[in-house]
């Protein structure tokens, strides 16, 4: 049964949102971790891309294949997490703990169309 | 209508390993256990086990089938005496390939050819078709064998200790058929009285780059084989640490390095067609891409980043395409990520600077061998 973080919000995708003032840091949830196996390499975008909601903003890969990101949200990418250069497994240790990259949102009631923990994890239930 | 998945004579085992399952030439196979960082290491370091049951058998017979043997494989079976393996490829009439695989003599009149899993009817169709006019008899014995892959330094060691079976002087390359008395649980699935003596062939070959051995022989012989090692603690290997490990060596996958598309000239496999032959098919085709020069070739490619090159992705110079990558990965056993790339002949001199397109950006590479790690062979 994958885990899920209560205060977060959730796409389909299986990204996770975690609000900071008008700032949020993206990372994938463990349902993702567990469906991709061990991560070997995290491809981000830089400080400054733009993302847009629903569109690919990098790439998480095991050994065998590349899996597409999906933002969860819209804004300005304001920093990413340069430990997952050396260390991509974080993302399958501590899937929660370990964020990809921070965004300035563009929009204020950009978790509006997100799921709460409830809602995620009744989603993952219906993936079976 | 799609054909139901076919399942190996292991498959059971699979299950209750807890494998993560998948599609692969119409079987449900197993991708991988505990994971394929462990298992690809397992096998480098120590020696694992493959379920690769799911490979084509076709047993050539008769009077010409020596002749017949030679007519539609590449590489040179006059002469080689019974219990000698050799690789190399059938080739259509125009150079390109119909498959990869290895020929066994089993005796003077009776040759079993190794086949890719996904390849198994295409070939013997093609081979019916070649056969008119050859006093020969073909068999598809593909679902009646089965076959595990032991590889790993420790496989000799391993097969002795656990299976008794001494291969110490089994040259590589070689085979020889091992009476193998079946235990009482294989006599309990197989129906066959325990104690019973049913025949295995056992070869020095495999896809890893290690050392090692291939087992094949009857469904209730190879559960009992893969019984005995699975309890003995050799690791269970699924298909996806095979890639790994045989991409690393610079061995070819058929559908990506090699295919109707592609010669073996320009996969860089020329040393197992031998042209000094009277004739085989697809001669005059190879003769001629030597005389004329090849316009592409596979050739590796070393990221300087980490960002992993796949199948597919375009290789490029100063903007312009030159190539495609066949396989790639960020390198198990040596942490680089490289790839197998086809490249226009210009591009494939080692040392020189191309580019690979991943997603939305360039990564810079250097063209290199493709064999990303040495072989560890008994030789």
């Amino acid at each position: 049964m994958a885990k899920v973080a209560e205060g977060l919000f959730y796409s389909e995708t299986h990204e996770w949102v975690r609000l900071d003032g008008d700032e949020a840091y993206v990372g994938i949830t463990d349902y993702a971790q567990h469906a991709l196996g061990s991560i070997v390499y995290v491809d981000m975008p830089d400080v400054d891309d733009e993302v847009v909601k629903d569109e690919e903003f990098g790439a998480v890969e095991s050994v065998k294949a590349a899996s597409d990101l999906v933002s969860p949200v819209s804004g300005t990418v304001t920093a990413k997490n340069d430990a997952l250069d050396e260390g991509p497994g974080l993302l399958n240790s501590d899937p929660y703990g370990t964020w990809i990259i921070k965004v300035r949102l563009s929009d204020a009631s950009a978790t509006s169309a997100l799921m709460d923990a409830a809602a995620y994890s009744a989603f993952c239930e219906s993936l079976g | 209508m799609e054909e139901p998945l076919k399942r190996t004579c292991l498959h059971d085992s699979h299950v209750a390993l807890g494998a993560q399952m998948s599609t692969f030439a119409g079987y449900d196979m197993p991708i991988q256990y505990a994971g394929i960082i462990e298992e690809h290491n397992a096998v480098r370091r120590h020696c694992g086990m493959f379920d690769v049951s799911h490979m084509g058998e076709i047993v050539i017979s008769g009077p010409q089938s020596e002749e017949f043997t030679g007519h539609v494989f590449t590489n040179d079976v006059r002469g080689i005496r019974a219990g000698k393996v050799l690789y190399g490829m059938m080739l259509y009439p125009d150079g390109g390939v119909v498959d990869d695989l290895l020929v066994y003599k089993m005796d003077d009149q009776k040759w079993l050819l190794v086949v890719n899993a996904s390849n198994v009817d295409k070939d013997f169709e093609w081979l019916s078709k070649q056969a008119s006019g050859y006093d020969v008899r073909l068999d598809n014995l593909s679902d009646f064998y089965g076959e595990i892959a032991l590889q790993g330094p420790e496989a000799e060691k391993v097969t002795a200790e656990v299976l008794g079976m001494d291969l110490k002087d089994l040259e590589f390359y070689t085979f020889r058929i091992e009476p193998y008395r079946m235990d009482s649980a294989a006599g309990a699935i197989s129906g066959l009285p325990a104690g019973s003596v049913e025949p295995l062939i056992v070869s020095r070959t495999g896809y890893t780059g290690e050392d090692g051995f291939e087992f094949y022989g009857s469904f209730a012989l190879i559960r009992s084989i893969w019984d005995r090692l699975l309890a003995s603690g050799v690791t269970p290997c699924g298909l996806g640490c095979r890639d790994t490990l045989r991409f690393e060596v610079g061995l070819p996958l058929y559908g990506h390095e090699l295919s109707s598309d592609i010669t073996p000239l320009e996969a860089g496999l020329g040393m197992f067609v031998k042209t000094d032959k009277p004739e085989f098919i697809g001669k005059e085709a190879i003769l001629s891409q030597k005389e004329k020069g090849l316009d592409r070739k596979c050739a590796g490619i070393e990221l300087k980043d980490k960002a992993i090159p796949r199948a597919g992705y375009p290789v490029e110079s100063c903007g312009v395409q030159i190539g495609t990558v066949t396989t790639g990965y960020n390198s198990i056993s040596t942490g680089k990520s490289v790839c197998m790339a086809m490249l226009k002949k210009d591009y494939t001199v080692p040392g020189t600077e191309v580019q690979v397109r991943i997603r939305k950006k360039v990564f810079p590479g250097v063209v290199c061998k493709k064999r990303f790690y040495d072989k560890n062979y008994k030789k």
